[in-house]
């Protein structure tokens, strides 16, 4: 029977150390290591195209058909950079599956237990994943809001009116939708942290989203109309539209807020992934 | 070197493992014993910092595993068959490995050569085979190649073919000088593999001894005799204070005199001797009598005498 070669060596030597590393692992590995993870599962590439089909292809469907049935009525409080932005609101979903499934992929394969082997401080690996993903929904929201605000201008033709990325608050919106998708995906993966399951980050996020509005909406609206303006969805619409209600925060301190959300999901989970067992 | 000192682990009000203290030593395979549910894998990942213990700590080369600065390249470790992303292929799960301890890309590709994956590296891990899975698994644990190694039930799954490779893999990482920690609940496979062994039952040391001392420990060692004038010799035997069963098979099994001291009492008595063979109890016999009280689930057990008769080498 052979010996298995494991590595080059006089049988009998002593115990390989890493004699020509010094200091400690660092946070630029776990940051490629993260990138390497996360293209080349394909769940990537399909939240992401989804992001993109939907971000792109429904405001552009959205406009199209707003110029087609175009009469003067219509003019009374449109709002031409909003309804170009309008598959933002689809692409929030997407992003934030892919927040989640950045983290509870992990989980639900049992490659926890090898990143952290690789990584015990584990809080930097949150941080890693974070400064990744977080980079890759920016870049692809951005895109996605540039192309779906210039397309969604060029098919509202006259006599329907349009904006140009000069319009007072039109950059603000195109670009704050970018930047709402991105801290809206860091919050999903904040909660998939928090949570650890797939379907319960899931579920929780987009009860966050959708379901948390209605039930807003149930209560008397003189505490209702209070509490609406801090949902992230209600964030999302002041900081997508080029004049926010009255009663919603400004688009800058709700997008502040936003953050504040996404970075609080993320420290608890940091605080739970050091308490709990992997 | 692996030490744990204490070590106490509660899951609720259930106790995996109870106040276990061991040492795994370099240069030695040394196996980790005891029936499912005995608290082998908790061990295992308190020892990787995945687990924290509730007491009691477990350090590797003197540190705790949180405290090692680039822990690939001290300790490498199988948890697990199957903790790996079904959608990534072997490559990309060792790469992303690769990089968080600065390790060369070069090396993802050895191991991979080593376990002999290289054809299929590219592939989805979900198409691979239990014993496929297991070698990434392995490859994976050589990565960083590490001093330190532990291995959860290696061969679980494995083909004979794959149970021999691992067996010389163990064995020739040992010889290598390195800390090798391999648990199982097949008693069989560690007398073939293991010099040293830490037994536990239900989370508890039950003995940390090498493997010949546990065999020979062992109170089933007997003489198996075959006589056609079987009854006077059981006579002459008991009168000299041997202990005595007769089993099924016409056969005796006698405890207390050795093969020499027999053999010359039936040249007195005298009666021809048609068998004359001394027995030590399997590995597996001595294990079964060592956990006989710890064991979590008991089963339809056989009774120990009969047991006794069926030792082998």
């Amino acid at each position: 029977m052979s010996e298995v070669e494991v590595r080059a060596g006089a049988p009998g030597a002593a115990p390989p150390r890493p004699a020509s590393l010094s200091g400690h692992y660092a946070m630029r590995g776990l940051v490629a290591s993260e990138w390497t993870k996360l293209r080349t599962v394909r769940s990537t590439m399909w939240t992401l195209a989804i992001t993109i089909v939907l971000g792109i292809g429904l405001g552009a469907l959205a406009t199209a058909e707003t110029r087609a049935h175009w009469t003067a009525s219509n003019q009374v409080g449109f709002d031409a950079t909003r309804t170009s932005l309008i598959g933002v609101f689809f692409g929030q979903f997407s992003i934030g599956i892919l927040g989640v499934l950045v983290m509870s992929a992990e989980y639900g394969t049992g490659t926890i237990r090898a990143t952290f082997a690789a990584a015990p401080r584990r809080p930097r690996v949150l941080v890693a994943k974070a400064a990744v993903f977080g980079a890759v929904a920016l870049a692809v929201s951005e895109v996605v809001a540039f192309v779906a605000y210039f397309l969604g201008q060029s098919l509202l033709s006259a006599p329907a009116i349009h904006t140009t990325i000069g319009s007072p608050g039109a950059l603000r919106a195109v670009a704050g939708s970018g930047l709402y998708l991105c801290a809206l995906g860091l919050f999903a993966l904040g909660l998939a942290a928090i949570i650890r399951h797939t379907a319960g980050a899931i579920s929780a996020f987009i009860g966050i989203l959708l379901v948390l509005p209605i039930i807003v909406s149930a209560l008397p609206s003189s505490i209702g109309i209070d509490i609406e303006r801090f949902l992230p969805a209600h964030i999302g619409q002041s900081m997508l539209s080029l004049h926010p209600g009255i009663r919603s925060f400004a688009p800058w301190p709700g997008f502040l807020l936003l953050c504040g959300y996404a970075l609080a999901a993320l420290v608890a989970g940091a605080v739970l992934l050091v308490r709990r067992d992997a | 070197m692996i030490e744990g000192r204490g070590l106490t682990k509660r899951y609720g009000s259930k106790v995996a493992v109870h106040q276990l203290t061991f040492d795994v030593r370099p240069g030695v395979v040394t196996g980790f014993l005891g029936p499912n549910g005995s608290g082998k894998s908790t061990t295992m990942r308190m020892v990787m910092g995945l687990d924290a213990p509730d007491e009691g700590r477990v350090t590797v080369n003197g540190r705790p595993y949180h405290d090692l600065p680039w822990p690939l390249h001290e300790v490498g470790a199988l948890l697990e068959a199957r903790a790996i992303h079904p959608g990534r292929s072997a490559r990309a799960h060792l790469w992303m490995l690769a990089q968080t301890n600065a390790i060369a890309r070069r090396r993802v590709d050895e191991v991979l050569e080593i376990v002999g994956l290289t054809s299929v590296a590219g592939q989805r891990v979900g198409k691979y085979s239990l014993g496929m899975g297991q070698r990434l698994g392995i490859a994976a644990a050589l990565l960083g190649d590490p001093g330190v190694l532990l291995f959860d039930e290696p061969v679980n799954g494995l083909d004979p073919d794959g149970i021999r490779w691992v067996r010389n893999l163990l064995k020739g990482l040992a010889r290598e000088g390195r800390t090798v920690f391999v648990s199982s609940h097949l008693m069989s496979e560690m007398a073939l593999t293991a010099d040293e062994v830490v037994i536990i039952g239900k989370g508890r040391l039950i003995a940390q001894v090498s493997t010949e001392e546990l065999i020979s420990q062992s109170s089933q060692r007997f003489v198996r005799v075959r006589s056609p004038g079987i009854a006077a010799l059981r006579d002459a035997l008991e009168r000299d204070g041997a202990t005595t069963v007769s089993e099924d098979d016409g056969s005796l099994s006698v405890r207390g005199p050795d093969a020499t001291a027999i053999g010359e009492l039936a040249a007195r008595i005298p009666v021809t001797l048609h068998e004359l063979s001394p027995q030590s109890a399997s590995l597996e016999e001595a294990f079964m009598e060592l956990t006989e009280d710890s064991v979590e689930y008991h089963g339809d057990v056989t009774p120990p005498a009969a047991r006794a008769g069926s030792g082998g080498g």
